[in-house]
């Protein structure tokens, strides 16, 4: 206060009053006029545009690359059914249906798209850019937990919702979990919970397994959950060894599984890495080994068609588990898969049917709320029951914004009947046998308003 | 008595572990050492440090892929079992020309592609020497070093929208395609298995160093060329033009590592980031080698090979986490502080 030198009357009684004043005139219409506001402020707020804009970022370099092109083509897809062309897919199926095939909420729908390269700080930084630039109000990719992770936390701080595409580990949904993100694909404890009963009956009680794990946040979650099942199966783990993601050539960890005394490898690895990973254990003769008086066995937890095309004929027989496959014949299931192939001439993979659900739901849950004001879509996608999108009636938990629907366990087939026919389902399991309790995981969601 | 047979069998076993892992580093090692070799060997001609040299052996395996490609151009043939939607199956016309040899040939591609491999590469490293790295040789290390690194993005990033990001699978013949029953044929039991592949790889890289020693040590030409990367000055006197014959060189070292990378297609399907996956590894292999030297490089890209191979046994694991990972750069590290020429280098070389 430079005038309080020479006596002027500013004094500090009256700059604390008028500042007190003014604080409280700024903040008046907050307490009034509350839902008038929060309705219509937020990040990326549409307003009177005729259009609205998805982001849908996913990796399109990096050891997911392949998942991310299909991820991208099921994103197009949604993006033309939500637009009211095409043949619209899943829209003639979900039960309950508020989506009217004319964008959502009378806007048209556009879309941006953007590369994560399978690295968090790729992932964010595009996700950003997304959100800051292209402004989109909604943003949705995967194929890595740890990038989805990294994006899910962004969602949070940006106040922008990230519809998860493929991602399995525990803690997306677990210890991860935030209320900007939500997950429909299944998680890592429900594959050990499928695959346990079917490991069981084909390869006994007695067993000893090593398991090779990607060392992030996926593997971990896995190798644990499938080490608690088959633990609790009677089997013993021999040893786990962590792999570098993208490693390539992972001959030196198989040769030590050959003398380890295991007679089950579990690779917790996924995409080009498990494509790799299991070619060269086949290279190494895994399969035509005996020990401990019986036939060696591959497991691969989580499991695509897309890998299973990728490592050819080496995938035959090999069990694993998966959220979904193009062979369902649920209605649901079938017009996606008729759609997709009409458009591109192949049917889709596990990571385009969750991404394309996952973009319905979310344009759903909007047209719902009346408004995309993520607060209010949030809670219309909290403990929202719906069918008719394959996997059966389906559940998006509150308490963790997890999906709770069908797995199934698969095995590479043996004699396919036509070249996508490289996985055939041993067994449903409903959603009932792994309803857990969301505390297990810990974690917490977050405030709505940020 | 049946304790003592089963320390027997654990003798046994640690042995067939031992001698697999050594295989193992052995055939990692083959591959180091190819590329090493090139790298050092454009090193002691030219004096240039070639960060593209990655980029070579990448182009090498994009020349098999590339042949593969070629040999399955397909027709079109519409997919019946299929109802739901139109789908189509690719047919090679190859086959449809010629059959059972059709499929033979492209069973074969691989190896095949050696033949077009070395032709390409040479001509792509004559190109590369005599259009843009021949006029850096006055420059110093820091621009080579500069140049070559943009010139190996700029490679990379063309093979990325021709080929795409994603690694391609390129299968070997099938007939090696499994693997070798080694332990049976040396009377050491059923647990010494090896991809009959990683063998050949092995068998071809040690026929390959071979080849280029015996190039440089018995014939006329290598005798100029080692000559000339003595003393450079007096050869030229002598009137020999030594940049001729270094221009060959750099030939000869991009053969080397593309076929390098041609072999390496069945091991690893590739993708247009390999070659800078094995650069910083190749420059290692160097540094441990021996600017410059030969010998060098061939032993250390085995030596490394085999460390790498053994620090990713679980027993060692145990002693110390993760030493898989950083083994490599541990080694260089304490060979510099030791021995700052690398294990062969020579006093002059890279010192001016």
């Amino acid at each position: 206060m430079s005038n309080s030198k020479n006596g002027s009357s500013c004094s500090r009684r009256t700059v604390l009053k008028s500042g007190a004043a003014i604080t409280a005139a700024s903040t008046m219409p907050m307490f009034y006029v509350k839902d008038a506001w929060a309705a219509k402020d937020f990040r990326n707020n549409p307003g009177n545009a005729s259009t609205v804009k998805f982001g849908f970022n996913v990796p399109q370099s990096g050891p997911y690359a392949d998942e991310g092109a299909d991820e991208l083509r099921a994103y197009k897809l949604a993006v033309k059914h939500l637009n009211g062309e095409g043949d619209g897919g899943m829209l003639n199926t979900m039960k309950p249906l508020s989506l009217k095939g004319n964008g959502v909420l009378g806007k048209k729908v556009e879309y941006v798209t953007g590369d994560t390269q399978t690295k968090s700080d790729a992932a964010r930084a595009s996700a950003k850019r997304m959100i800051e630039k292209d402004r989109v109000v909604m943003y949705s990719g995967g194929s890595s937990s740890g990038v989805a992770i990294a994006q899910q936390s962004l969602a949070q701080e940006m106040g922008v919702i990230f519809m998860c595409g493929l991602t399995h580990s525990n803690d997306t949904t677990g210890k991860d979990k935030r209320r900007y993100g939500f997950r429909h694909f299944f998680n890592a404890y429900m594959s050990g919970v499928a695959l346990g009963p079917v490991l069981e009956k084909e390869y006994g009680k007695e067993r000893r397994a090593y398991h090779l794990t990607a060392d992030y946040t996926w593997g971990w979650t896995q190798e644990e959950s499938i080490k608690n099942t088959t633990e609790g199966l009677g089997w013993e783990t021999v040893k786990t060894v962590k792999t570098p993601v993208g490693a390539g050539d992972f001959s030196q960890y198989i040769t030590p599984v050959l003398n380890s005394g295991a007679d089950v490898l579990i690779l917790n690895h996924y995409g080009k890495d498990m494509i790799n990973s299991l070619t060269q254990a086949i290279q190494f003769g895994l399969r035509d080994k005996q020990v401990n008086g019986k036939d060696f066995q591959i497991v691969v937890p989580l499991f695509s068609r897309l890998m299973a095309q990728g490592a050819g004929e080496n995938i035959k027989g090999i069990l694993g588990s998966t959220g979904w496959n193009w062979a369902l014949s649920d209605a649901g299931s079938q017009a996606f898969v008729k759609s997709f192939g009409q458009e591109y001439g192949f049917p889709p993979s596990q990571a385009a049917h969750t991404c394309y659900v996952q973009t319905l739901l979310y344009a759903n849950a909007c047209e719902m709320a009346g408004t995309f004001y993520p607060p209010e879509v949030i809670k219309q996608l909290e403990d929202f029951e719906f069918d008719g999108m394959g996997n059966g009636k389906t559940l998006y938990r509150g308490a963790d914004h997890q999906c709770f629907k069908d797995v199934l366990v698969v095995r590479g087939n043996q004699n396919p009947s036509s070249q996508f026919d490289l996985l055939e389902i041993v067994q449903e399991v409903p959603r009932s046998k792994f309803e857990y309790d969301p505390a297990i995981f810990g974690g917490e969601l977050g405030p709505y308003e940020v | 008595m049946f304790l003592y047979r089963n320390q027997n069998k654990n003798k046994c076993r640690d042995m067939d572990t031992i001698l697999l892992q050594l295989l193992n580093g052995l055939d990692k090692g083959g591959a180091y050492a190819l590329i090493a070799l090139g790298l050092t060997l454009v090193f002691g001609t030219l004096g240039v440090v070639n960060f593209a040299h990655g980029a070579l052996f990448m182009l090498g395996a994009f020349c098999a892929v590339s042949f593969n490609k070629l040999l399955t151009l397909s027709k079109k043939v519409k997919d019946e079992s299929i109802t739901f939607f139109d789908a189509y199956k690719e047919q090679p016309y190859l086959e449809i020309w010629l059959g059972d040899t059709g499929t033979t040939i492209i069973d074969w591609s691989v190896p095949l592609s050696i033949l077009i491999a070395i032709p390409v590469m040479l001509l792509i490293g004559l190109a590369m020497e005599r259009g843009l790295i021949r006029h850096f040789y006055k420059r110093s290390h820091a621009e080579q070093i500069l140049f070559t690194f943009g010139l190996a993005i700029v490679l990379q990033e063309i093979v990325k929208s021709v080929f795409g990001a994603n690694p391609i699978p390129t299968p070997a013949p099938d007939i090696v395609s499994g693997s070798a029953n080694l332990g049976a044929a040396l009377g050491l039991g059923d647990n010494l298995v090896y991809p009959w592949w990683r063998l050949i790889y092995l068998m071809f890289s040690a026929v390959i160093i071979a080849g280029v020693f015996a190039f440089l040590k018995l014939t006329t030409f290598g005798m100029v060329v080692r000559a000339g990367i003595h003393d450079k000055e007096t050869v030229g006197l002598l009137g020999i033009n030594i940049e001729r014959r270094f221009t060959i060189v750099f030939g000869l070292a991009a053969v080397v590592s593309g076929l390098a990378g041609v072999m390496y297609v069945p091991v690893l399907p590739p993708d247009y980031h390999l070659g800078m996956d094995f650069l910083v590894l190749s420059f290692v292999v160097v540094v441990v080698g021996g600017m410059g030297s030969l010998e060098g490089a061939v032993a250390a890209g085995f030596l490394l090979g085999i460390l790498q191979s053994f620090c990713s046994l679980n027993e060692i694991k145990a002693i110390i986490p993760g030493i898989d990972q950083i083994i490599i750069y541990l080694v260089a590290v304490v060979i510099l502080l030791v021995k700052p020429r690398g294990l062969m280098g020579k006093k002059g070389v890279m010192e001016d």
